[in-house]
């Protein structure tokens, strides 16, 4: 098959392009050769069936961070037959270096000039076609966030191919490094000539919007008091809307669930119908339910990500996260972190040093994620009234703030770095709707793929527990759950966990999302409300928030796991990562249990 | 008038032009990727309080880089 490879800076709006050319279909693909899983998409163009693979965004392909190893190994193993170099338009100053290098590596390129929109608005002239000339290789102006100039994209691909197509397939590229060495002593002449023949910079910088919102955003007293009240406004904005959301689809799936699945499955034996209905129904629902709040959480911080606002949040929190041993996109990466862990250790690719990358890897895990947010909730909404609800919750982001500082101070020692910090401020943007309804709809169906196979898992795995032995009252002592339970009772009833709630926690430890199934199968409830009164029946409010606290700190799921063990790529990393985790969820657990208990709350 | 030797050490809304960059080769080309190379004209915007890093603008580009770093660039005095 054709392979075409997108390839550009970090803030160019590769990304934004990829997603423009090949719609929803992308999908999470691994290639040989390379343990990382990239962005890809097979497409037809001019009667061609292509693949379409986002490579991760990088300034050189000579530097030293992991992701632009990646680039050079996926250079190495896999045979391109067209490179689509994206950049921004208005920063052709500095970025034509990244396109020399490709033209000198002989690879076939076609050049697109991204965020024209941009550059028009900054007063940057760029010329493609004296580029095209002086390159030797197709230039092509477009503005994808607006969708313009996509079809004369397309219509070089298809040019670019046509010219190829006599040529012998592609080779991979072999002695990468060497040869980019050679090149290196010509790029800086190279791209000042570039400019001077074909870019025309303005005299004044003309971006007043973003003078004038830095001023204020980034101001030394106001900056970080703003920071976090935008924050908790959009968190406040994210429940006012998904809750009901969220109470909405659940009572709508439940009924669906009695009054026709329930008579369907009648006909099957009780063991079979209530493995389905109770099983995998209701343990599957109660997690869909909360896909909403997942949903409009991605998009929220779609919306952070790509207006500028997240990278000034790396430039106002740097000098606190300095003193912890970390650095101001740690910052970031654990709030993103609070959307998915996953991602979020995936992101510590853009660190070069190991030390700084580990260090990361250990505090993101503490960041509330959407997953644990369902289950607190839930919990928060049972147990008390929505006033208190709200402390709790807030209580919680507090603790999980607290556990990764802590952590960071503890660790610091033992993973010193002095990595240099340079970022780029993006200008603000208005983020366009379009844009940000994809990103949250992919961000959303990649969430729900990683998630399900393990919430399948999960709750039938619970649920076979509950009601084997064959016969056994489903959940109950004599149940492989209540055995499970009763064994891990001397460890788990100091802190407050009855053996009702270890089996969720057991579970949760595959994967948040199973914890509330899990509930609702254990409880035998599907209906939210149903649940909630059986569950404040059985454990008492200081139970109940030992049991969100424990959850809260304790490993987030299997992928995170998994995911710190082959980005770490060390097997005691990962232990430390999960025993500290745990150590500290228990500890936790057991000084507020037995703090309420003393003090007569519980 | 006089013009400081360190990038780190430039009073604000004064363009100054990059001499040389003191860093090791992993920094040096990443400051070089963000348009910090010798004979561009650089400004500091705003410093970020309890000595956090510097707001400047190279080029088309704004960057936020710490102190550390900015002290590796020398200007043209």
């Amino acid at each position: 098959m054709t392979t075409l490879a997108l390839v550009g800076m970090p803030n160019t709006g590769k990304s934004t392009l990829f997603n423009r050319l090949t719609g929803s279909h992308a999908h999470i693909g691994n290639w040989p050769g390379l343990t990382v899983e990239l962005m890809q998409a097979e497409l037809i163009l001019a009667g061609l069936p292509l693949q379409l693979v986002d490579l991760p965004g990088i300034y050189d392909l000579r530097g030293h961070t992991g992701d632009e190893a990646v680039v050079r190994r996926f250079l190495e193993a896999t045979p391109v037959d067209l490179m689509v170099v994206v950049l921004n338009a208005s920063q052709l100053d500095r970025q034509l270096r990244l396109a020399l290098q490709i033209q000198r590596l002989g690879l076939p390129a076609l050049v697109v000039l991204n965020m024209a929109d941009e550059a028009r608005r900054f007063g940057v002239q760029v010329d493609p076609d004296v580029l095209a000339a002086a390159l030797g290789l197709p230039v092509v102006l477009v503005s994808a966030k607006y969708g313009r100039g996509l079809e004369t994209v397309r219509e070089a691909v298809e040019r670019a191919l046509a010219g190829r197509a006599d040529v012998p397939g592609p080779v991979p590229l072999q002695h990468l490094e060497a040869r980019l060495v050679a090149v290196d002593g010509e790029l800086e002449a190279a791209q000042r000539a570039l400019v001077q023949a074909a870019v025309r910079l303005p005299q004044q910088w003309r971006d007043r919007w973003t003078r004038r919102l830095d001023a204020v955003l980034l101001h030394p007293v106001l900056g970080l008091p703003l920071f976090f009240g935008a924050m908790a406004l959009m968190f406040q904005l994210i429940y006012a809307i998904g809750v009901p959301l969220q109470e909405g689809l659940g009572t709508l799936l439940d009924l669906v669930g009695q009054q026709a699945l329930k008579p369907l499955l009648a006909p099957l034996p009780p063991f079979v119908s209530g493995f389905l209905l109770e099983g995998l129904y209701q343990g599957i629902g109660t997690v869909s339910a909360f896909l909403p709040v997942i949903a409009l959480f991605f998009l929220a911080m779609g919306v952070v990500e790509d207006s500028g606002y997240l990278s000034r949040a790396a430039y106002l929190m740097d000098a606190f996260m300095e003193r912890l041993g970390l650095d101001g996109r740690s910052f970031v990466l654990s709030l993103m972190g609070f959307g998915c862990n996953v991602p979020a250790i995936l992101g510590t690719r853009v660190m070069r040093d190991p030390a700084l990358r580990l260090l990361s890897m250990l505090i993101i895990p503490f960041s509330l994620c959407s997953a644990r947010l369902n289950v607190f909730l839930f919990m928060a909404a049972a147990f008390f009234a929505p006033r208190q609800g709200a402390l709790v919750i807030f209580g919680l982001y507090l603790t999980s703030f607290v556990a990764a500082v802590l952590t960071a101070l503890l660790f610091r020692g033992r993973f010193p770095s002095q990595e240099p910090l340079v970022l780029e401020l993006p200008p603000y943007r208005l983020p366009t709707v379009p844009q940000m309804l994809t990103r949250a709809w992919l961000e959303v169906r990649h969430f729900w793929f990683w998630a399900r196979r393990f919430i399948i898992v999960g709750v039938v795995a619970v649920w076979l527990l509950n009601n084997l032995p064959l016969g056994v009252e489903p959940a109950s002592a004599q149940s492989l759950s209540g055995l499970l339970g009763t064994a891990l009772a001397p460890l788990l009833n100091p802190i407050g966990i009855n053996p009702k709630l270890t089996v969720a926690l057991v579970f949760g430890f595959i994967a948040k999302e199973i914890v509330l199934g899990g509930l609702a199968v254990i409880y035998g409830q599907a209906d939210p409300q149903a649940l909630s009164r059986a569950i404040v029946a059985d454990v008492s409010w200081a139970q109940a928030l030992s049991f969100m606290v424990f959850t809260l700190l304790y490993t987030p799921c299997l992928s995170t796991v998994a995911v710190i063990r082959s980005e770490s790529k060390k097997l005691g990393f990962t232990a430390l990562s999960v025993g500290w985790s745990l150590g500290l969820a228990w500890i936790s657990s057991f000084v507020l249990y037995q703090g309420l208990v003393r003090l007569g709350m519980a | 008038m006089h013009v400081s030797h360190r990038l780190v050490d430039l009073a604000l809304g004064v363009p100054a032009t990059i001499g040389s960059l003191a860093a090791e080769q992993g920094l040096r080309a990443r400051l070089e990727a963000l348009g910090l190379r010798p004979g561009q004209t650089v400004q500091v915007l705003r410093r970020a309080s309890w000595s956090g890093p510097l707001h400047i603008r190279v080029g088309m580009t704004e960057l936020m880089l710490r102190r550390r770093d900015a002290a590796c660039v020398a200007l043209v005095a």
